[in-house]
C-alpha cells in the first residue's frame, strides 16, 4: 500500500487505507496547516473579531482547467470574494471534494496545488475538509464546496439599502473575461486572447476601504454578470441604476467573442470583478484606490443610482439611445444566424 | 473593434438621423424589419428612442425559431424519446414550447438532448457515438442552411450511417411574397435581412419592387447600418420611387454567394412549408433531396408525434406578419413571459415578443 494509484477509485472514499493515503499524500502535502493536519472532526479556531461573515459556495465547471484558472482556484477565489464583498477579511476556509471515480490522480493533485496557491495569494487558511468519491458517471470529474469565515470590521456594513440616488457605480476592471474563457475552452472555439479573471479580491477591497472611501455596497459579479448584480441591488428599492455602455471596460477578445456568438457581455460571468457603489463625493477617491491596485488597473465609473425608474436598470447606449437591462432568463445561447 | 466601432460611433449615427428627419419632413414611415437579428440589434442599441417619431418599426417573420410550427418540435421531442437517439439543437430551440412539452423538459426527463454551437458538432458527435443515432434539428433561413448542407455532405463522405437532419429550413423570399400579398399589411418599406442576402444576393427580392412597389433596402446590423437603411427607405418614400437597394455593401453582393447557394441546392429542394401562425406558404420550405434520404430523419426514424395543439390566446401569427405588436396581446407580460413562455416569439433570443419584453419596457 501507499503507492500512488493512477486513478481515483471508489475505495479512496471508503474511509480506509486508500482514503488516508489520498488525504495524506495529495491534500495535506499540498495544504500544510497545523489545524488541518490534526484531522480532528472539527477545526478549533480563534478569531480576533466578534463579528464574522460566514459563507459557502459549490463549484462545478467544465472543463476543470481553462485559461486563467481552474476549478481549484475558482473554489478559493469565489468564496473569498463573497466574504470580501461584505467587507470581511477572509481567514478560514473549509474544502470538500466530491470526486468522480476514475479521475486521474495527477488531475486531482494539480487542482489541489492550485487551491494551495490561491489560498496563499488570498491570505486564507484551509483548516477543515472532506473527500467523497462517487461512482463513474455520477459526477463531472470533480465538484468542490468551500465554506469561508471572514472577520468583519466596525462600520455600517455594505447593503443596497444604503444606496441613494446620485451614488456612483464602479467596477474594478474588464467584464466578461471568465465566462468567455470558459465557454471558448469548453466548445474548443479556438478564439485567442481569452483568459479568466479569476482572482481573490480582498486585497483590492481593503485598499479601497483603507483609503477612507464611503463604499455603500459591494458585490462580486459572478454568474449573471454585471447586469444581474445591479438588478438584484435595485429590485424593490426606491432607486434604479443607469449604466453607460461606453464606460464599461471590456477586453477586445471578449468583445469579439460576444459579437461572434451573439452574447451580451453584461451578463457574462466574472470571477475577479467587484461592483462597488460609493457616495458621489467619494467616487474619484475610490476609483484612484482601485486603479492603484494590480487587480484594479482598468477600474472605471460605469454608472450611477437614479431616482427613477425605481427598481430597474437602464443602459445608456453608445448611440445615445436607452434600453432596459433586465435579469437574464436561463442561459445565454449562441444565436442561430 | 475594427469594422464594428466605426458603425457604432454616435457622431455618424446622429448625422444620418438628421438626414432621415430632413428626408421624411414629418412624413410617416411604417417600416418592417424582416429579420429577428435586426429586431434585437435595434432594441439593443436603443435606436427606437433616437429615430424620428414619424418612423414606426414593425417586426417581421424572420426569426427562424418563431416560425417553426409546434408540429416540428413535437416531432423532435418524439425522436428524443426513441431509445439510443441523441437530439442536437441550436440553443434557441431548447426552451420553445411544443404542444405539451419542450426539449428542455424532455432533457430533464432523461432524453439525450444537447445544444450545439455549430451544426458540425453533430457530425462529430455521430462519429464518436457509432451505436447511437444523432438527429440534428435543422432550422433557419438561407444563412444557416449552407452549413447544414455541408454537414450532410461531410456525413456522406465520412460514411456515417447514424446521422440525420430533421429539416425545418425555410426560405425568405417566398415568405415575403406571402406577406406582401396580405391585404392587412400596412408597411411602407422593408428592411431586408443582411446575412440571408449575403447568401442569396439581391435579385430574389426584385418582385417586391416590380410587383408590389414596396421600397426595399438590404441592411446591415450595426446602428449606423440600420439608420442608413432607414434613411435610404425614407428617401424612396419621399420620392415615391420604390427601389431595391443594398445598404450592406461590405457584405452583400448583388449576385450573392454562389458557392453557399450551391451547397443548399445540392442537398435541399424547395417544398411547401407551414409557418407558425401564418400557415402554409407554397415553395417557402426546403426538404432533403431523395438522393440524401439516408440523412433525412423523417425517412430514417419512425416516431409518431403527439397531436398538435396550439396555445389559446397567443397572437404570435399576427405579430409575425407585422399586423399586430406584442403589446397588443393579452398574454404579453402577464401569462406569457420569458420564464413561462406561451409562444415561440417569447422564447427565442430573436423573437419579437422576447425582444419587446427584454428591451422595450420603459418603466
Amino acid at each position: 500500500m501507499g503507492e500512488k494509484a493512477e486513478q481515483i477509485l471508489l475505495a479512496h472514499g471508503s474511509g480506509g487505507r486508500l482514503s488516508h493515503d489520498l488525504v495524506g499524500s495529495s491534500i495535506l502535502k499540498a495544504l500544510p496547516d497545523p489545524v488541518l493536519e490534526k484531522l480532528t472532526d472539527s477545526a478549533e479556531l480563534e478569531l480576533d473579531s466578534r463579528r464574522i461573515a460566514f459563507t459557502t459556495d459549490s463549484y462545478t465547471v467544465r472543463p476543470l482547467f481553462f485559461p486563467g484558472g481552474d476549478i481549484g482556484r475558482l473554489a478559493v477565489c469565489g468564496t473569498v470574494n463573497d466574504l470580501a464583498a461584505m467587507g470581511a477579511k477572509p481567514r478560514f476556509l473549509s474544502l470538500a471534494l466530491i470526486i468522480e471515480e476514475g479521475l486521474e490522480r495527477a488531475v486531482l493533485d494539480r487542482v489541489v496545488g492550485s487551491i494551495a496557491a490561491a489560498a496563499r495569494e488570498a491570505g486564507v487558511r484551509i483548516v477543515t475538509g472532506d473527500t467523497k468519491v462517487v461512482e463513474k458517471g455520477k459526477g463531472d470529474g470533480l465538484f468542490i464546496n468551500t465554506a469561508g469565515i471572514g472577520e468583519l470590521g466596525d462600520g455600517p456594513g455594505f447593503s443596497p439599502e444604503r444606496i441613494a440616488a446620485g451614488d456612483k457605480v464602479l467596477v474594478n476592471g474588464t467584464i466578461g473575461d471568465h465566462g468567455a474563457a470558459v465557454i471558448s475552452e469548453r466548445q474548443a472555439l479556438g478564439i485567442g486572447g481569452l483568459a479568466s479573471d479569476c482572482a481573490p479580491l480582498w486585497g483590492l477591497v481593503k485598499s479601497v476601504l483603507d483609503a477612507g472611501c464611503k463604499v455603500k455596497f459591494m458585490r462580486d459579479a459572478t454568474r449573471g454578470g454585471l447586469a444581474t448584480v445591479l438588478n438584484e441591488a435595485a429590485a424593490g428599492r426606491s432607486f434604479g441604476f443607469t449604466v453607460s455602455e461606453s464606460a464599461v471596460p471590456m477586453r477586445e477578445p471578449v468583445r469579439a467573442f460576444c459579437e461572434l456568438l451573439g452574447f451580451d457581455p453584461l451578463y457574462m460571468a466574472n470571477e475577479g470583478k467587484m461592483v462597488l457603489v460609493a457616495a458621489p463625493e467619494d467616487a474619484e477617491r475610490a476609483l484612484a484606490a482601485l486603479r492603484a491596485h494590480p487587480l484594479g488597473r482598468d477600474a472605471a465609473v460605469i454608472g450611477e443610482a437614479v431616482p427613477a425608474p425605481a427598481g430597474k436598470v437602464f443602459l445608456a447606449t453608445a448611440v445615445r439611445g436607452r434600453r432596459i437591462l433586465d435579469m437574464l432568463v436561463g442561459d445565454q445561447f449562441p444565436r442561430i444566424c | 473593434m475594427k469594422y464594428l466601432d466605426e458603425y457604432r460611433r454616435p457622431g455618424p449615427v446622429q448625422a444620418l438621423l438628421e438626414k432621415t428627419r430632413q428626408a421624411l419632413a414629418g412624413r410617416k414611415a411604417v417600416l418592417m424589419e424582416v429579420c429577428g437579428t435586426h429586431t434585437v440589434a435595434i432594441f439593443r442599441s436603443g435606436l427606437r428612442q433616437v429615430l424620428p417619431e414619424s418612423v414606426e418599426l414593425l417586426s417581421g417573420p424572420g426569426c427562424p425559431v418563431c416560425v417553426t410550427p409546434n408540429r416540428y418540435l413535437d416531432q423532435a421531442i418524439a425522436y428524443g424519446r426513441l431509445p439510443g437517439t441523441i437530439v442536437t439543437t441550436f440553443g434557441d430551440m431548447f426552451r420553445v414550447p411544443g404542444s405539451s412539452s419542450s426539449l428542455e423538459r424532455e432533457k430533464a426527463s432523461g432524453a439525450d438532448i444537447r445544444t450545439v454551437y455549430s451544426p458540425a458538432e453533430s457530425v462529430e458527435l455521430a462519429a464518436q457515438n457509432p451505436d447511437r443515432h444523432v438527429v440534428f434539428l435543422g432550422v433557419g433561413f438561407e444563412t444557416t442552411t449552407p452549413g447544414v448542407a455541408a454537414c450532410v455532405l461531410t456525413a456522406r463522405d465520412r460514411g456515417l450511417r447514424n446521422y440525420s437532419v430533421l429539416c425545418g429550413h425555410k426560405t425568405v423570399p417566398q415568405a415575403l411574397r406571402a406577406l406582401a400579398s396580405d391585404p392587412e399589411l400596412r408597411v411602407g418599406g422593408l428592411i431586408l435581412p443582411g446575412h440571408v442576402s449575403t447568401v442569396i444576393g439581391a435579385e430574389p427580392y426584385r418582385f417586391l419592387v416590380s410587383e408590389f412597389h414596396i421600397p426595399s433596402v438590404i441592411v446591415g446590423f450595426e446602428p449606423a447600418d440600420i439608420v442608413q437603411g432607414v434613411l435610404m427607405l425614407a428617401r424612396q418614400i419621399a420620392e415615391g420611387a420604390p427601389r431595391l437597394e443594398i445598404q450592406y455593401r461590405r457584405s452583400v453582393q448583388p449576385q450573392g454567394n454562389a458557392k453557399a447557394v450551391g451547397f443548399i441546392e445540392r442537398v435541399f429542394e424547395p417544398c411547401d412549408s407551414v409557418w407558425r401562425g401564418i400557415g402554409n406558404i407554397p415553395g417557402s420550405g426546403l426538404r432533403i433531396r431523395s438522393e440524401f434520404a439516408e440523412f433525412d430523419a423523417e425517412k430514417r426514424l419512425d416516431a409518431e408525434p403527439e397531436p398538435e395543439k396550439s396555445a389559446a390566446g397567443c397572437i404570435c401569427g399576427q405579430v409575425l406578419r407585422g399586423v399586430r405588436k406584442p403589446s397588443d396581446c393579452a398574454l404579453f407580460g402577464s401569462s406569457c413571459t420569458p420564464t413561462a413562455p406561451v409562444g415561440a416569439c417569447m422564447v427565442s433570443s430573436e423573437g419579437t415578443c422576447a425582444a419587446y419584453y427584454k428591451y422595450g419596457r420603459e418603466s
